[in-house]
Order: structure tokens, then C-alpha cells, then sequence
């Protein structure tokens, strides 16, 4: 999941004060489970600006709602007209919601973040996150046990660990587990140690975030969904 | 000979060698740099001029590395994956080369989170690279001298010669793989290896008996890494918080009772921790020599280059050996 977190109230105050309609808009996927950004977070943060609003004697309309998820146009239609209303949308979505709203307003209503959005992680434990991949787009987990070198490695090492290892820990903090301890320590469970062996060559890192802006084009779900459209404008006539 | 240094002519004549240690200042004055080189020549083969070690900026690694050359010391440049990716390493490598430099040390480098572990401001917020990791840039300066191509595949009209060095944390943990780790180092090209500095020598037979099993010895140059101690509060320091040193009882005992020798007199404590850390340094070199597989020291006198002479003449290292042109 994408994990997020809310923004420090001060400044999101000062991104809205200037407004005077203004939506809190929650998703209620994945930042509603890390209690940033879903349906309940957004309430809790519109009740919080309106009560800064009146107590610095500033005159603002602020409401809140919530869809299932930011990141497909369906889930935006039945709230459309709604949001057309206002002059702000602070969006508690992730970047990915933030970006696909803005796109879609285009330009008509600003909208703003209401959280940061901070790792694609997992939930080891209520209320703990764990950042667990880096989304690179060349995955190499069958070579390293399961544990991510890029993102779990604070030097996105490839080839094992480097001298920074203390007592399992990376350098940068004893809180942070050297990823690739785990990893040795892993594949020596699984057998496999001999994998580590072998030199791995630079990567090509333009799958990830260093080749520009990424998509995916499933050709054939396009293509069905295309004639899908034309076979009900045929019926139709 | 691959590079003509004069570091891979010592290890080629089969005596033991000796690499120091020469960190750049904090300042865009060359004469600290200057100063060094002139305490440090004579007393080993080549110095390393470390590359922003501790994540903090300094005259760059290269740039010094000249100075010193100048001066008549042979530099052993370092490289970190940390701040360039690799059209600057190889870039930078065409520069250093085109220079006169003949000797790399690749390394991955402190992270930007260690700012000099809190000493100093450093810059924590600042973005690293690791486009390439140690054992990959190990690959690319090989390619870069023997095929003359650079990592992309383009040809390089005149190739950089580098005599290409990486460095090997013996005892870090996880300990039963770093054999395997020395060994991906030397697969990809490694001329000579630089270790950690070693207090425990008989953890280090241990894993040097290991690096042997593998054939290690017999593909690279193994330098021990000997860091001399200055004080009872510096070995203990190294010991609780360096990663992959550890420093035995009885050495931590010796420089406290050398403290203690001095009673209340703070420059007698100070003098008598030194002599005792120069005996001390003298002792592990000694030992280090005696392991098969070892072909030198690599001394860090760290903000303490006066030591070098004093310890490689005690060591019956001194004078170094020198080749006709």
C-alpha cells in the first residue's frame, strides 16, 4: 500500500487560510489505513481548520467528503458537481490522488496536499509502516531472499553489505536493520547463498524513476474495452 | 604492468608495502595538503587521499590528489558511489588520469546521514546517488583500462591506466559472508585491497584463512588496515562504535595504564598514550606481515601524519623501496 502522513496542521493552515470554500477530500484505500487520509482523517481536519477559521477570525466554508480511491475517474463522478462548488480542494489523498484530481479539474479548482506521501510499505504491526519496495520497474527479489536492496539498503547497494554494518544495523541509524544482513541471513535459510555469489552488473535504472515519467499500456484491455464502446454505439443506433 | 604506479611496482617486486593515509582539509587552501605530503613522502609507497570521508566537504579527492603528486607523493585517489553516478565517475576518472593519477580506491562511502557522526554540521538532507556500488565501479574502471570502453560501450581513445583498489571490512557482520563479499571484489577486478583497521589480529587470521580457501590471496593485493590508536578514549571509542572494529581488553588496558603513568600531568598523559599507541601500531603491522596472504599495511595516521616515519622505521619498513623511471 501507499503509505502517507498528514501534513503538520500549521502548514496546512497556511496553504488554506486564504480560501473561502473549501473541500476536505478523503480516499478511504490506502492513506485511510495508515490514518492520514481517509474519509475519518478528512472530518478531523476540517473541523480543525474551521476552528482555527474562527479563532483567527477568518470568514470560511469548509466541508468534507470522501470517495473509495483517487486514482480512477469512477469513483469521482457522483461528487463532481459538489466539488465544482468550492474554491479549494485539500486533498488528503496520496500524491497519485492529488495529481489525478488536479488533472482532472484542469486547472478549474486548485488542489492542494493535505498529506505527504511517504513510501509504498507494509503494516507490520497497528499503527507501524514499513517502507518495503522502491517501485524501480526491474524487480530483482527472486535474487535477494525477498528483501528490496534499493529501498531497504540506505545505498542501494547491489552487490552485499559495506562497511557501515554494526551489530545488524545500517549506519545511518541503530533503528534501521542493514538490509543486507537480512538478506545473507535469509538466504542462508532458504539455501540459496550461492546467488549472492555472482557480480551484478550495473543496473539499467531507467525503469524506475530515472527514465522520465512511466506508464504501462495493456494493449489488449484497450483494444477490448475500445470495441466494447463501439458495439454499444452500434446498438444504440 | 597495468597502471606503472609506483604502489603495483612494490607489490610486483614482491615486497611488503605500505599506503598511508592523507586527508584533505576543509578549506580551499592547498597548503594543508602541501604540508601532509611533505611528512608522509618517504614513509610509504602511496597515500590514500580520502574523497569527503564522513559524508563532509573537502578539497575533492582528485584535486589533492595532484597537489600531493606535485609534491613527489604517489596518491591512491578514492572514489564513493555516494556522490556521482557514472557518467561523472568516468568522467572524473578520464580527468584524474589525464592528470597523472594512477591509483583508484573504489568505495562506497559514508552515508550523508553521518555528517562526521554528529561532529559536524556535513549535509544530512543532501541526495546520494549509488548508481553504481562499490564491486560495479570496480567493474568499470577495469573495462574502462583493459577493453577501453567506458560502461556504456563507447570506445575511449586513450584508456585511464588505474591500478583499481577496494576496500574490505573483514570483521563487519554479517562475518561469514565478507570472504564472499572480498571475493565479488576481486571477481570484478580489484588489483589490491585495503581493509578496515584491525585491532583483533586473531579474528583477522581467521577470516584471512578463509579469503586464502577461496584463492583470494593469490588474485589481489591484501593490505591490513592498522589505524593508530592516540589515546585509551579513541580505542574505546573505536571499539563501541565503529562498525566492523573491535578492539581486544588487553589493548584498551595498555593505553590506560600508559594514561595512568602520567598521574595528573595532562601533556605527559597525551605523550605517554602516543608512544604507547606508536608501540602498539608497531606490534599489530608486525603481525599483520607475519599472516599468509598479506602484502602490506595500509597506516592511518589520522590527523597525525608526523607518526608515519617513526612507526614504518620501527616496523623495519623504512627506507622504501624505490624504481628506476
Amino acid at each position: 500500500m501507499i503509505v502517507g502522513q498528514q501534513k503538520p496542521f500549521d502548514e496546512i493552515w497556511s496553504m488554506v487560510r486564504d480560501f473561502k470554500k473549501v473541500l476536505v477530500y478523503g480516499c478511504n484505500t490506502c492513506v485511510a489505513i495508515c490514518h492520514a487520509g481517509g474519509g475519518k482523517e478528512a472530518e478531523i481536519i476540517a473541523s480543525m481548520l474551521r476552528m482555527k477559521a474562527a479563532q483567527e477570525g477568518v470568514d470560511m466554508q469548509v466541508d468534507n467528503a470522501a470517495i473509495e480511491r483517487h486514482c480512477e475517474p469512477e469513483f469521482f463522478e457522483p461528487l463532481d458537481e459538489k466539488v465544482s462548488t468550492y474554491d479549494l480542494v485539500l486533498s488528503t489523498a496520496c500524491g497519485v490522488g492529488v495529481n489525478f484530481l488536479a488533472d482532472r479539474l484542469a486547472g478549474a479548482i486548485p488542489v492542494y496536499p493535505g498529506i505527504n506521501t511517504s513510501f509504498y510499505g507494509g503494516v507490520p504491526e497497528a499503527g507501524f509502516f514499513v517502507e518495503l519496495c522502491g517501485g524501480c520497474g526491474n524487480c530483482i527479489l527472486h535474487l535477494t531472499g525477498g528483501i528490496c536492496p534499493i529501498v531497504r539498503c540506505s545505498k542501494s547497494l547491489m552487490n552485499g553489505p559495506c562497511g557501515g554494518t554494526n551489530n545488524g544495523k545500517c549506519e545511518v541509524s541503530d533503528q534501521t536493520d542493514c538490509a543486507w544482513y537480512l538478506i545473507v541471513e535469509r538466504m542462508k535459510k532458504l539455501g540459496t547463498l550461492e546467488k549472492l555469489l555472482e557480480v551484478q552488473p550495473p543496473r539499467d535504472w531507467s525503469t524506475g524513476t530515472h527514465g522520465g515519467p512511466r506508464r504501462v499500456s495493456l494493449e489488449h484491455i484497450r483494444a477490448y474495452e475500445e470495441q466494447e464502446e463501439k458495439n454499444a454505439a452500434t446498438e444504440g443506433k | 604492468m597495468k597502471s606503472g604506479s609506483n604502489l603495483e611496482k612494490v607489490i610486483a617486486s614482491g615486497k611488503m608495502a605500505v599506503t598511508a593515509e592523507l586527508g584533505p582539509p576543509m578549506s580551499a587552501d592547498p597548503h594543508e595538503v602541501i604540508k601532509k605530503a611533505g611528512i608522509l613522502k618517504g614513509s610509504c609507497d602511496a597515500a590514500n587521499i580520502t574523497d569527503c570521508q564522513t559524508a563532509v566537504v573537502r578539497i575533492s579527492s582528485i584535486a589533492a590528489a595532484v597537489i600531493a603528486l606535485r609534491e613527489g607523493l604517489e596518491p591512491v585517489m578514492q572514489m564513493t558511489c555516494r556522490d556521482r553516478n557514472r557518467i561523472a565517475m568516468q568522467a572524473d576518472l578520464l580527468g584524474a588520469a589525464a592528470l597523472g593519477l594512477k591509483n583508484c580506491l573504489c568505495i562506497a562511502g559514508d552515508h550523508q546521514k553521518f555528517s562526521a557522526a554528529g561532529k559536524l554540521k556535513g549535509h544530512p538532507g543532501a541526495k546520494n546517488v549509488y548508481d553504481v556500488d562499490t564491486c560495479q565501479l570496480v567493474g568499470i574502471m577495469k573495462k574502462m583500462r583493459d577493453e577501453g570502453l567506458q560502461q556504456g560501450g563507447d570506445k575511449l581513445e586513450v584508456a585511464p591506466k588505474f591500478f583499481v583498489g577496494a576496500s574490505w571490512t573483514p570483521m563487519g557482520d554479517p562475518m561469514d559472508f565478507r570472504p564472499y563479499n572480498l571475493k565479488k571484489k576481486v571477481d570484478a577486478g580489484a588489483d589490491f585491497i585495503q581493509t578496515q583497521g584491525i585491532y583483533d589480529m586473531d579474528l583477522f587470521k581467521s577470516q584471512m584463512e578463509k579469503a586464502r580457501n577461496l584463492g583470494l590471496h593469490e588474485r589481489t593485493a591484501i593490505l591490513a588496515g592498522i589505524i593508530v590508536p592516540k589515546s585509551a578514549m579513541m580505542l574505546k571509542y573505536m571499539d563501541s562504535s565503529v562498525a566492523g572494529v573491535t578492539v581486544p581488553k588487553p589493548l584498551i588496558d595498555r593505553m590506560n595504564k600508559a594514561k595512568e603513568a602520567a598521574g595528573d600531568d595532562k601533556k605527559k598523559m597525551r605523550e605517554l598514550q602516543e608512544q604507547e599507541g606508536i608501540k602498539i601500531t608497531v606490534e599489530l603491522i608486525q603481525q599483520a606481515l607475519e599472516i599468509p596472504g598479506i602484502k602490506g599495511v595500509h597506516i592511518q595516521a589520522i590527523e597525525w601524519e608526523t607518526a608515519m616515519e617513526p612507526i614504518v622505521k620501527a616496523a623495519g619498513l623504512y627506507p622504501r623501496p624505490t624504481f628506476d623511471a
